[in-house]
């Protein structure tokens, strides 16, 4: 099944199974390992991507459906220049994680809250990440990121 | 099996840091093999080795006992393990090249092999060598977990990265300096005895009196490093002086992880590779009766793979794969009877291996110290099995080659896993090769093979290079668990509060901090090997969560019975000096005893020491009715000296995570052979929300050497919640999860 996917800026012509999820596609056929596997039934968020601006669960996702629309991953947040979003930079100034696994998708969801409420508390912190889970337990690095990120100012990159 | 020195309560920290097996006796995982064993490639096996014995595995449990010491120990040598759980042994290289190497450029290479799995052991190991060889940290890159690169090396288990490698690798980098050092004193024509003002500093050997300096990069230029042996070198800098090591630095590979572009296990691809897909058994104990793969491999592109138990499936694509997968029609033998979860305990106990197990410590006489007591208590503790649930699932890419195969997996033990293929595969050890990627977690849970196994065995049936990840359902029914425990205890005090006899007993769950640090006459503590339900195997902190558990809980009830404060109690009947200081720096954080301000509060208190580590942990809950909410976790933490205060603060706080998940409300379902809780909408773990407010209070010591940091932090939390819930309803929860506790 052919299809023409619009990920991180630029059109993708694949050759996609007709099965397949958008997670699927990213990973295999385009390359982005970025967005990862974590269960399957979007319960963990590591396979979190925007979607026209909206977060989703590339798990949940057939790759069909997201024919169309702007779809942008962790591998598209930072600038052509290789500039990080804020949202990695303060990731990256918190050491807000241990092995990093769930990372991609804590910040890709963190950068959807972020476009969304710039300022948020504490606790629209925590209602807007509880579907990410992280096993190694960063999640009050994670917290802290984000409100260092919000205290920063406007998002920057792309999406 | 030489698990019982492990258990003797660690009165003399040398001698018993000398007789510490580096296995504890719940690593089954390791005498459990995979549920399918393959019978390809015989042929083969025989041509390389002529007919005969599978060369692996024919050394005793006590040589694979021994992980590699410290340099400068009169013993060097490792063991390997294969999947039998049998141990060759194989010499460490004593040579500094073969463990770091300068490049003309300056750049530093460090080989090991122990694998980063998120306990930050990259960054943490290139500190320790950029501090002992003065260079600049960004100099310094680590090759890790190859098998084909890095020397032998047994496992990353048991904390023993950081005392052992960490170690090992000082001694290493301490000896090359001063090779630098001798280098640049020949180069400028200086006797030693000339030379001892010469400086190493920054990647350069600089003389003060001329102001020369001389690069590294252009010392080793064409030097053999590698005749330089190590062993017996001192000169290593003592820890008051570090500048490198003993701060917080970033992680090294911070970028590529904020940036999606890091490459895990399960990214790792090759151009024409297959996606994998292993079709597994209904429940457990079935066995593969009949195949009908008709349907399946007229899909294109799809390979099915029998091979006695196994069968499996490659396609193109991971959807292709698993519509091939439900396309092979296979049937399998009924499940044979086996206990669940509602009777596990029972059955732990109706199973005990050795009904009457030896006493691993026994002193005095527990009529005599139950005699003397003016407070006698009895009670059981139970503690279910949970999961690693690691965020990457287990995952591998294999490619076979020249009659050889290549495997990028996720474990925690690439030469047991190269072992393990060679084995399975019949090919000399030579020709198979493990590489470990930074891996998304392992938890004690990746000791095991499998996943590159499976990939290797469907690489070969496909003929091209074959990925494979397991599902999240495969990942909490086919990996292995954290052994559930039965433990009794029964103990008494005198009045004055002094401990009089103290009897425990654990079922299953295991050996490790078994023994209690508390000073007692009468002491009898005996651990029972029990047939069991479920693979179990390691798990972060092993058995001492769930001996935490049940000795703390118990000292919390003594601590009441004889109308003393918990941790007034405890330091009554403590002489060792740093858990004492833990102790009282947890307390002195918390602000224990606290002062109850509100209806349901409570505070609890849990601690101890194992593997160098000494931990102690205060607990503030509120109870809503029956629940919990946890609203404050301090724990204070000692290791020795502090490598990276950052990244201890970090694996403490995430222990604490962690540990909130078993202590409450994780709980492996299972019966008639499948697991219920196969999935995490089935199996909830620790999230953003619910969370209480979590500090660390690091005790450094440098004066002494650092300890591994990244299991034993968690072992207080549990103890320290149901001590908590006593203070706040006056009811003691005495099974593992806390929340679950009236289940029982």
């Amino acid at each position: 099944m052919r299809l023409v996917l619009h990920v991180n800026g630029r059109e993708h012509a694949v050759d996609a199974d007709p099965e397949a999820l958008l997670l699927n596609v990213l990973r295999e056929q385009l390359g982005l390992t970025g967005t990862k596997y974590g269960c399957g039934e979007g319960e963990c968020g590591a396979c979190s991507v925007l979607v026209d601006g909206e977060l989703l669960r590339s798990c949940q996702v057939p790759a069909a459906g997201a024919q169309g629309r702007k779809i942008v991953t962790i591998q598209g947040l930072a600038a052509a220049d290789g500039r990080l979003d804020p949202i990695q930079q303060a990731f990256l100034d918190e050491g807000a994680w241990q092995c990093g696994f769930c990372t991609a998708g804590m910040i890709v969801a963190a950068h959807a809250l972020l476009r969304r409420n710039p300022h948020p508390t504490e606790a629209e912190i925590v209602t807007a990440m509880n579907g990410n889970i992280c096993r190694c337990g960063t999640y009050p690095r994670v917290v802290a990121a984000i409100q260092r990120a919000a205290r920063g100012g406007a998002q920057g990159g792309a999406a | 099996m030489s698990q019982w020195g492990d258990l003797r309560h660690p009165r003399d920290e040398a001698a018993a840091a000398a007789a510490r097996p580096e296995i504890e006796p719940e690593r089954y995982e390791m005498t459990e093999g995979a549920a399918y064993h393959f019978g390809v490639g015989r042929r083969d096996f025989f041509r390389v080795t002529g007919a005969g014995i599978v060369v692996f595995g024919v050394l005793s449990q006590t040589a694979a006992a021994q992980e590699a010491p410290a340099p400068g120990d009169v013993q060097r040598r490792g063991a390997a393990q294969g999947e039998s759980g049998f141990a060759a042994e194989e010499a460490l290289p004593e040579n500094i090249g073969a463990w770091l190497h300068i490049a003309p450029s300056g750049a530093v290479t460090v080989f090991t092999g122990k694998v980063e799995v998120g306990q930050g052991v990259r960054t943490s190991l290139a500190q320790e060598v950029a501090q002992e060889l003065a260079v600049p940290l960004a100099r310094v890159s680590m090759v890790m977990g190859d098998t084909a690169r890095t020397p032998f090396d047994m496992g990353t288990f048991g904390s023993r990265t950081t005392p052992t490698m960490g170690q090992r690798l000082r001694h290493v980098a301490a000896a090359a300096r001063q090779l630098l050092l001798q280098l640049a004193a020949q180069h400028w024509g200086l006797p030693a005895a000339a030379a001892r003002h010469l400086r190493a500093e920054a990647g350069a050997v600089v003389d003060p009196q001329t102001g020369q300096g001389l690069s590294y990069g252009a010392l080793a230029r064409n030097r053999e490093l590698a005749a330089a042996t190590y062993f017996r070198q001192g000169g290593l800098t003592p820890a008051v002086d570090w500048t490198i090591a003993g701060r917080s630095v970033p992680k090294v590979n911070g970028r590529a992880v904020v940036t999606g572009e890091f490459r895990y296990p399960s990214d790792q691809t090759l151009p024409g590779a297959q996606y994998g897909k292993v079709i597994r058994p209904p429940a457990f104990g079935c066995r593969l009766e009949h195949v009908d793969a008709g349907a399946a491999r007229q899909l294109p592109g799809v390979t099915v793979v029998r091979d006695g138990d196994f069968l499996g499936v490659t396609a193109p694509t991971l959807a292709a794969a698993e519509r091939a997968a439900r396309a092979v029609k296979a049937s399998w033998t009924p499940a044979p009877a086996q206990p669940s979860n509602a009777d596990l305990f029972a059955y732990l106990r109706a199973h005990a291996q050795t009904p009457e197990a030896p006493a691993l410590q026994l002193r005095g006489s527990m009529a005599a110290g139950l005699r003397a007591a003016a407070h006698r208590q009895r009670a059981t503790y139970t503690i279910a099995y949970i999961q690693h649930a690691p965020m990457e699932t287990r995952a591998a890419l294999a490619e076979w080659r020249d009659g050889g195969v290549t495997v990028w997996t996720g474990t925690q033990r690439p030469f047991a896993t190269r072992d393990a293929l060679a084995e399975a595969f019949h090919l000399p050890r030579d020709k198979a090769r493990v590489l470990v990627p930074d891996t998304g977690d392992a938890f004690g849970g990746k000791h095991t093979p499998e996943a590159a196994l499976e990939a290797a065995r469907l690489a070969r049936g496909a003929g091209k290079p074959v990925r494979l990840q397991w599902s999240r359902e495969e990942e909490f029914t086919w990996a292995y668990f954290r052994p559930a425990g039965v433990i009794d205890i029964r103990c008494g005090a005198a009045a004055d509060g002094r401990l009089t006899a103290w009897e425990f007993h654990n079922y299953n769950s295991g050996g490790a901090a078994i023994g209690t640090p508390y000073e007692v006459e009468n002491q009898l503590i005996a651990f029972h090997p029990c047939e069991h339900p479920l693979r179990q195997g390691s798990y972060r902190a092993l058995a001492a969560t769930a001996n935490h558990f049940a000795r703390e809980s118990q000292m919390d009830e003594l601590a009441h019975a004889v109308g003393m404060d918990p941790i007034e109690f405890r330091l009554k009947n403590l002489r060792d000096e740093r858990l004492r200081a833990v102790y009282q720096a947890a307390a002195r954080a918390f602000g224990w005893p606290g002062k109850k301000t509100r209806p349901g509060q409570g505070f609890g208190f849990g601690g101890g020491t194992e593997k160098g580590g000494r931990v102690a942990t205060c607990a503030e809950i509120v109870m809503h009715g029956g629940q919990v909410e946890v609203r404050r976790l301090v724990t204070a933490w000692e290791s020795g000296a502090i490598i990276d205060p950052d990244n201890l603060r970090n694996q403490i706080t995430g222990a604490a995570i962690m540990g909130l998940g078993g202590a409450l409300f994780e709980e492996v379902e299972f019966a008639a052979g499948k697991v219920h809780t196969d999935r995490f909408s089935r199996y909830p773990v620790p999230r953003f929300s619910g969370l209480p407010a979590i500090e660390a209070v690091l005790v450094n010591r440098p004066d002494l050497p650092p300890a591994g940091a990244g299991e034993i932090p968690l072992v207080g939390v549990a103890p320290a919640l149901a001590n908590a819930i006593f203070d706040a309803t006056g009811e003691r929860r005495r099974h593992m999860p806390l929340a679950r506790s009236s289940r029982v």
